[in-house]
């Protein structure tokens, strides 16, 4: 633990990791059957266009899902939340989306409960990037919300 | 010659901001102090509204105002009377498409082409929806050229309107006007042109193009945002409806809603207008007109080719329209994203534009939906474009992600 700490420190390490997440995004593949839902994201500001889909069910956040084009940190982004969110429950999700949203806001976070999303953590000084930080972590809040409405 | 270190002199950006490249102009221009001066001595020394006060102060601004007219109509030549005042290019052709929208009916063709700015083709989209007009593209090159013989093969009797750019914003290429408006007119259709990326650059002759309707905005061009100019034949104008009605606009009115409004082009400036902006626009004709136009395209047509020629020797860098001779260089980074790629640029204190430059159809000619757009204007230097190459060539996607540690 006190090993992958140090390494989440290397800006070596957390850019290899943004490198990694774009050139191979982790659950980059829309399914077609009925069960997920989809939430589709087009930046107005930017080409950034993605589609998230998610199963929630009971309370917990069984599978998330995304494809589209878009920037390295928009992609890179996204492909960690689907790691960090998928099989937590609502209540842990949205823990983790709070920590998110503050980081990529320049407050103060939990890196702990970040984990290898910390790599974003500069974002924030580009004001112009932030929106590419979230866009996928706005998706999964909607759809988390919808999830609550029913 | 320019003398472009004289003229980087005029433009205080420059002094405030040691070290930025500015390869935007295509998207805005920077301002001289001479039209910063103008805009704020509105402010210190001459505030009035126009049209409307009976003191020395006001009948200075009414001077002003209607004197930029002429200024225009100068650099354009047209008649003053046919200067019409707008806030940007896009207000310019809805006024043009909104207006002459009573005179179209349904099946009539609007004919354009898919290099158009939104700005040419959303106004036109709007009468497809409302009006069942119907829109048509002419072919064009892979770097967005349009031939005579392809633009002739296009035009039939059922075009109404032909609504082209000038020189397109993306991929810089310049649509043979004159020969358009010739072929155009055979057919009786209405020659609308979207001159935001032209007259900044070129000399630009409204009656030798023999156009009806052209548009452009002053913030392109050296001027203030928030003010672009109509220019219309004047034996159209009288058949333009105007888009707002207003204050300024009208001679008399009643109760009962009988309106009688004053002459064109008056009568399409609804509402007070932006005085300063106007005065500084004038401002900026006067410098762009002590430079001279055709001083102004030489040197960047030769700046663009040097830049070209750089351009082409980098590995990484495919370029999108290094046929064209004007507007802007625009690229795409191997491998790399547009937008990365803009911010690793950024990181290297250059601005430049990335994603689709408002074309959003353009890709159906090129195949690509994204790229970065480097803008050249008068101010800019060799050294420049030297330094940018150099960072161009440092463009790769660990680069581009580096910028955030």
């Amino acid at each position: 633990m006190e090993n992958e700490k140090s390494l989440l420190a290397d800006p070596e390490v957390l850019r290899e990791l943004i490198l990694d997440h774009y050139q191979y995004p982790h659950n980059h593949h829309l399914m077609q059957d009925g069960t997920f839902r989809s939430v589709h994201m087009a930046s107005d500001s930017c080409i950034d266009d993605i589609t998230v889909q998610s199963v929630i069910e009971n309370g917990v956040i069984r599978d998330i899902r995304f494809d589209g084009v878009a920037c390295t940190i928009s992609t890179a982004s996204t492909s960690m939340m689907t790691d960090l969110l998928i099989g937590k429950t609502i209540d842990e999700a949205k823990q983790i989306i709070h920590e998110y949203m503050n980081m990529t806001d320049g407050k103060p976070y939990d890196e702990e409960m970040l984990e290898e999303a910390v790599a974003l953590k500069n974002v924030y000084r580009q004001a112009n990037r932030i929106k590419c930080a979230t866009i996928g972590w706005k998706a999964i809040s909607q759809m988390i919300e919808e999830s609550e409405e029913k | 010659m320019i003398d472009v270190e004289k003229i980087r002199n005029d433009f205080p950006m420059f002094a405030n901001n040691p070290g930025l490249i500015y390869f935007d102009s295509a998207a805005t221009s920077l301002k001289p102090q001479c039209v910063i001066d103008a805009v704020t001595r509105f402010y210190t020394h001459h505030t009035s509204n126009v049209h409307r006060g009976d003191y020395d102060i006001a009948a200075l601004n009414d001077r002003l105002y209607d004197g930029c007219r002429k200024k225009v109509a100068g650099f354009i030549n047209c008649d003053p009377e046919e200067v019409i005042y707008t806030h940007n290019i896009s207000h310019s052709l809805n006024q043009v498409s909104l207006g002459l929208a009573h005179t179209l009916k349904q099946g009539d063709v609007v004919l354009t082409s898919m290099a158009e700015h939104a700005s040419d083709l959303l106004p036109w989209f709007a009468l497809a929806r409302d009006h069942g007009i119907r829109i048509e593209y002419v072919p064009t090159d892979s770097q967005a050229n349009i031939s005579v013989s392809d633009f002739e093969k296009a035009m039939h009797e059922g075009v109404r309107i032909v609504a082209l750019a000038h020189v397109t914003n993306v991929l810089g290429s310049v649509n043979p006007i004159k020969e358009i408006a010739e072929i155009a007119h055979r057919y009786g259709a209405i020659v609308v042109v979207d001159g935001a990326q032209a007259v900044p650059h070129m000399k630009v002759d409204v009656k030798d193009l023999d156009v009806d309707f052209y548009g452009f905005s002053a913030h392109k061009m050296c001027g203030p945002g928030g003010v672009g100019v109509l220019y219309g034949k004047k034996q159209l104008l009288n058949d333009l409806v105007p888009v707002f009605e207003g204050g300024d606009m009208n001679a008399r009115f009643n109760k009962d809603g009988e309106v009688i409004y004053k002459n064109p082009p008056v009568r399409f400036e609804a509402g007070t207008p932006n005085i300063e902006g106007i005065i500084g626009m004038g401002a900026a004709i006067d410098y762009l007109m002590s430079i001279g136009m055709d001083e102004i395209e030489a040197y960047e047509k030769q700046l663009r080719a040097y830049f070209v020629e750089k351009m082409k020797q980098l590995d990484n860098i495919e370029l999108l329209n290094p046929d064209n001779a004007s507007g802007p260089i625009t690229f795409n980074a191997k491998g790399v994203f547009a937008q990365d790629a803009a911010g690793y640029l950024a990181s290297q204190n250059i601005a430049v534009r990335s994603g689709n430059h408002c074309a959003k159809i353009l890709h159906e000619i090129t195949g690509t939906d994204q790229s970065i757009r480097a803008s050249l204007y008068f101010y800019n230097t060799k050294e420049e474009v030297d330094r940018f190459v150099k960072a161009a060539a440092e463009i790769s996607l660990e680069n581009a992600v580096g910028i955030f540690f």
